[in-house]
This record gives structure tokens, sequence and C-alpha cells, in this order.
């Protein structure tokens, strides 16, 4: 598979050279999914968590929203997001479609339900005794919320994980409300997959290395905050 | 220990509300001198994205006009659908049958010839059909008696609809186990038709550009039939309000300029020892689908 290695190597060789077309890439992948991926947390954490501790009406079909959410096909969403920001769609008159605004968009519809539902997951998983507990000694509302996170802490880092990883993966919905367009929306995965239809698989694979590389990097950030410490019980 | 975890979580916060204010002020980068409405979206296809010719005249373009060109790549079929619904403000297609009933009935303006190249049917070099020589439609049917693979695009693409007009006109319906739908762009087919060592139709540069990658010969070429039109069009102001009626005269305009189609004419020379385009403005269309 000399291919890859060729690829590996140009990979090498892209970032030694700090070529300005794949760092501006690299930085605006960065962007689009940090940006999608605080504001999935940012909206995802507070709904787990109410759905976890909350008797809502009509709360199991809303965890069930959330957990169909997990398995959205990323297609379809963009599908869907590309209509409604359409000129003559519903939401055209925001003028999003082909900005990074339209891609933030399409990525936190898949990467909150992600967020949520690890969330929810997480927080069910404490012990309600240990809830009782904290009650007990006397905590108010926000510490009983605070502490209650610091005891999920590793399901709460696994959901933030995962809903970044939704988020830096997405390619289809990327491509069809980004458009792929140079200087604008392209980021990491539509430029590999324009390479491939392309036929340049050498620097198809070059940017998957570095695609994988800037994975890596911010997930082994968020796994050491999630490992590095174990709390006596 | 509890200072420690907020440091860490303020950290992270940070760092990810940075990222997103950074992308903030990059979206506010200086502009060139700029026309009331910049933005103009091109609906085209991706064989002139893949020869590299967009990358050429878009940066000109946008330098002499200060419009910012959002160009939408894909199988002219979908261009041509996304230009008649209005979402799209100029369009650079080469399917004429496909583009017509939109321009009769009026969904298109200014359609113009911009240029053409030709379509060629590749093989492998032992040719066990035997089509070597023969007009488009004989091979077709030499291909489709003898059950040949022949990998079709499948993707209502220009270079698909062409491919289903020589069909019809050689009085076949391809239909079987040799006749494989590939569903994708040109090259990812080319590469399916060599390992498969069968047939396709591919236009002339996009062969020219995959050739190291490829054992396929060109095995039909030539001729009225073979040859791939391009029109560039605008999609039309008075049945679509939201299109950008300046900005796409604008760009039409300078695809049919002198310059512009010198630039085109001249366009891979020297990479390929042939021009992959030749430039049409002002002339009358002869042959294609």
């Amino acid at each position: 598979m000399s291919v890859i290695g060729d690829g590996m190597i140009q990979a090498g060789r892209l970032l030694i050279s700090g070529d300005p077309e794949v760092l501006r890439i690299t930085w605006r992948t960065l962007q689009i999914t940090g940006t999608a991926t605080l504001i999935s947390v940012v909206i995802g954490v507070p709904v787990g968590v109410t759905l976890a501790l909350r008797k809502v009406f009509g709360r199991w079909l809303m965890v069930s929203a959330v957990n169909f959410g997990m398995g959205l096909p990323p297609v379809v969403v963009g599908l869907f997001v590309w209509l409604l920001l359409f000129r003559y769609g519903p939401l055209g008159f925001l003028d999003l479609l082909y900005t990074p605004g339209a891609m933030i968009i399409a990525e936190v519809i898949i990467a909150f339900p992600v967020v949520a539902g690890f969330t929810l997951a997480a927080i069910q998983a404490i012990n309600p005794k240990m809830r009782f507990q904290i009650l007990a000694l006397g905590a108010n509302r926000w510490q009983f919320l605070w502490l209650l996170l610091r005891e999920a802490r590793l399901g709460l880092l696994a959901a933030v994980i995962a809903g970044f990883g939704s988020a830096i993966s997405e390619v289809g919905a990327a491509m069809m409300v980004g458009g792929n367009i140079e200087g604008l929306t392209r980021v990491l995965t539509t430029t590999i997959d324009q390479e491939v239809s392309m036929g340049d698989f050498v620097l198809a694979i070059a940017l998957s290395v570095i695609l994988l590389l800037l994975t890596f990097f911010v997930t082994a950030i968020l796994t050491w905050y999630q490992q590095h410490r174990r709390q006596p019980q | 220990m509890k200072k420690n975890s907020l440091w860490l979580c303020g950290l992270v916060v940070l760092l990810l509300l940075g990222l997103a204010g950074c992308a903030k002020k990059q979206a506010q980068a200086p502009q060139p001198p700029s026309p009331a409405n910049k933005n103009l979206i091109l609906s085209s296809t991706t064989d002139v994205q893949d020869t590299g010719l967009m990358d050429v005249l878009i940066p000109m373009f946008q330098t002499q006009t200060g419009y910012v060109v959002k160009p939408i790549y894909n199988g002219s079929g979908q261009a041509i659908a996304l230009g008649a619904k209005g979402e799209a403000d100029i369009l650079i297609t080469h399917a004429p049958s496909a583009e017509q009933p939109d321009v009769a009935n009026g969904d298109f303006i200014n359609y113009q010839l911009l240029m053409h190249n030709s379509y060629v049917i590749v093989g492998p070099p032992d040719d066990p059909a035997k089509i070597k020589g023969l007009s488009a439609t004989d091979a077709l049917k030499k291909i489709a008696a003898a059950k040949a693979v022949f990998v079709s695009r499948g993707d209502n693409s220009g270079t698909n609809i062409e491919e289903k007009a020589l069909w019809k006109q050689a009085g076949i319906t391809p239909n079987g186990s040799w006749y494989l739908n590939a569903g994708q762009g040109m090259a990812p087919t080319l590469l399916l038709a060599s390992q498969k060592t069968g047939y396709t139709l591919t236009d002339l540069s996009t062969y020219l550009a995959q050739q190291k990658n490829l054992q396929l010969d060109i095995l039909v070429q030539g001729g009225k039939a073979l040859t791939n039109i391009y029109h560039v069009m605008q999609v039309n102001p008075a049945k679509f309000s939201k299109v950008n009626a300046d900005g796409a005269k604008a760009f039409e305009d300078f695809m049919l300029s002198p310059a512009t189609q010198k630039v085109i004419a001249d366009f891979g020379k020297d990479k390929y020892g042939q021009p992959l385009y030749y430039a049409d403005a002002g002339n009358i269309a002869t042959g294609g689908q």
C-alpha cells in the first residue's frame, strides 16, 4: 500500500514546510468544530442534567428523542439544514447557506444529542443515595449541581469527546451546507473528499493523517483531564 | 483540588471561546473595494473544478470585480436543478439537452456558448469488444453485444446524460451484470473501470489527468456525437428576485471576454501538450447532446 506510505510522507512535508493552504484549512477545521462543540456542550449538558434529575411531563419522549438524535444520520441532517437554508427556503432570509455558520448549525444538530445523551446517562448512573447525601450535607442548588457534575466527570468528559468527535468527522453535511468553498468553508474532511473525487489519493491520505493527528491531539488533552486524578471516595 | 479542576475547566472553556472568537475575526478580514451585493453563487460541474480551470478563472474575476464567488460543484443535472430553483446566480454546465427546457421556460437567460472539449470512450488495451476506431454508437452496440463490462457515472452528470443519449442513439437499453453504475465522479469511475478492465465514457481532460493511475487506452474519439459543449447562463432575475443579477451579468461578461477566452484556450497546454478546452464565445454550437 505504497499510496498510504507516500501519503504519510507528504503529510510530514506539508506540516514541516508549513504549507499555508493546509494550515488555513486545519485552523478553520478547529474553529468550526470548536465552536460547534462548545455550543453543543452549552446546550447539551443542561439538557442532559435536566432530563436526568427532573420529572418533566413527557420525559420519556424527550429522552427517546435525545437517544434518537444520537443515531441521526449526518447526511440526513445535512440535507434538511440545506433545504431549510435555501434562498427560497424557510430560513433563507438568514443568508447562512455556504458559510461557516451553516456548518456550525449542522454540526451542533449532530453533536448536541450525543452530548446530552451521554450526560443524561452519566448523571443517571450516580447512586441516588449520593444525591441525598449531598443535599443532607446542606448543599444549595448550585453546589448540588456542581458536585453532581464532578461525580459524573468521567461520563461528562466522554460526552464532550463524543460531541467533538461527531463534529470533526462530519463530511456529508459539511459539504452540502458549506459548499467546500476555498478560503471560506473548506475544512479537512471536505478537502479529503474532494481530493479522492479528483483522484489525488496521496494528498487525500496526507490530509487524513493531519486530521487524525489533530483529532488525537484534542482528544488527548480532554482524556488527560478526564483521567488525571481519581477522587478519593 | 477544587481550584485545580476549576482552572482546567476554565482553560478548556477559554480555549474553545478563543477559537470561536477567532472565527468571527477572520470573517471580517479586509475585502477589496466591492459592489453592493458581492456574494455570487456559481453552480457548475465537477470537471471544471477537477481540471483546475476554475481555480485560475475565479481568482481573476474576483480581483477584477470585487465579487466573492461561491462555486458549488455537482453533476450537471444537480447544477441545473439548483439554478432552476433560483438557488444560484450563474451556471456553467455541459448538458445542453438538460439545459434547454429551463432556457425555454425562461428560468435561464443569456444562454451563451462558452467552450467545448470532447468525450472519449476508453477501455482495456486488449479491447475485448473490438471497438477501436469505430463511431461512438457502433462501439456501444459492440460492447452490449459482447456483454463487455461498461461503467456508467450513474449520477445525472453531463457525462452521464451524454452517455445515456449515446445508448439511445444506438438503440440499446443497457442492462445486465456487465453494465455497472458507479454513482460517482469521473476520476473514481475511471479507476473503477480500470480495476474491472471495462469500458467507460469520459471527458478527455479527466482521462489525461488520471492516466498515470489507469490501465485504460483511448479507443473511440472524435466525431460530432462526442463533442462536449459548455454553456454559461444567468438565472433569470425577473423570475427569481433573490438572484444577484449584476454579479451574474459581470461573471458572464467576464467568461465571454476575449482575455478570459484566451486563458481558457491556453489552459493545460503546457501540462498536457494539448489544450483541455476550446474557447467558443460567439461561435455556433455544433454537435454534442
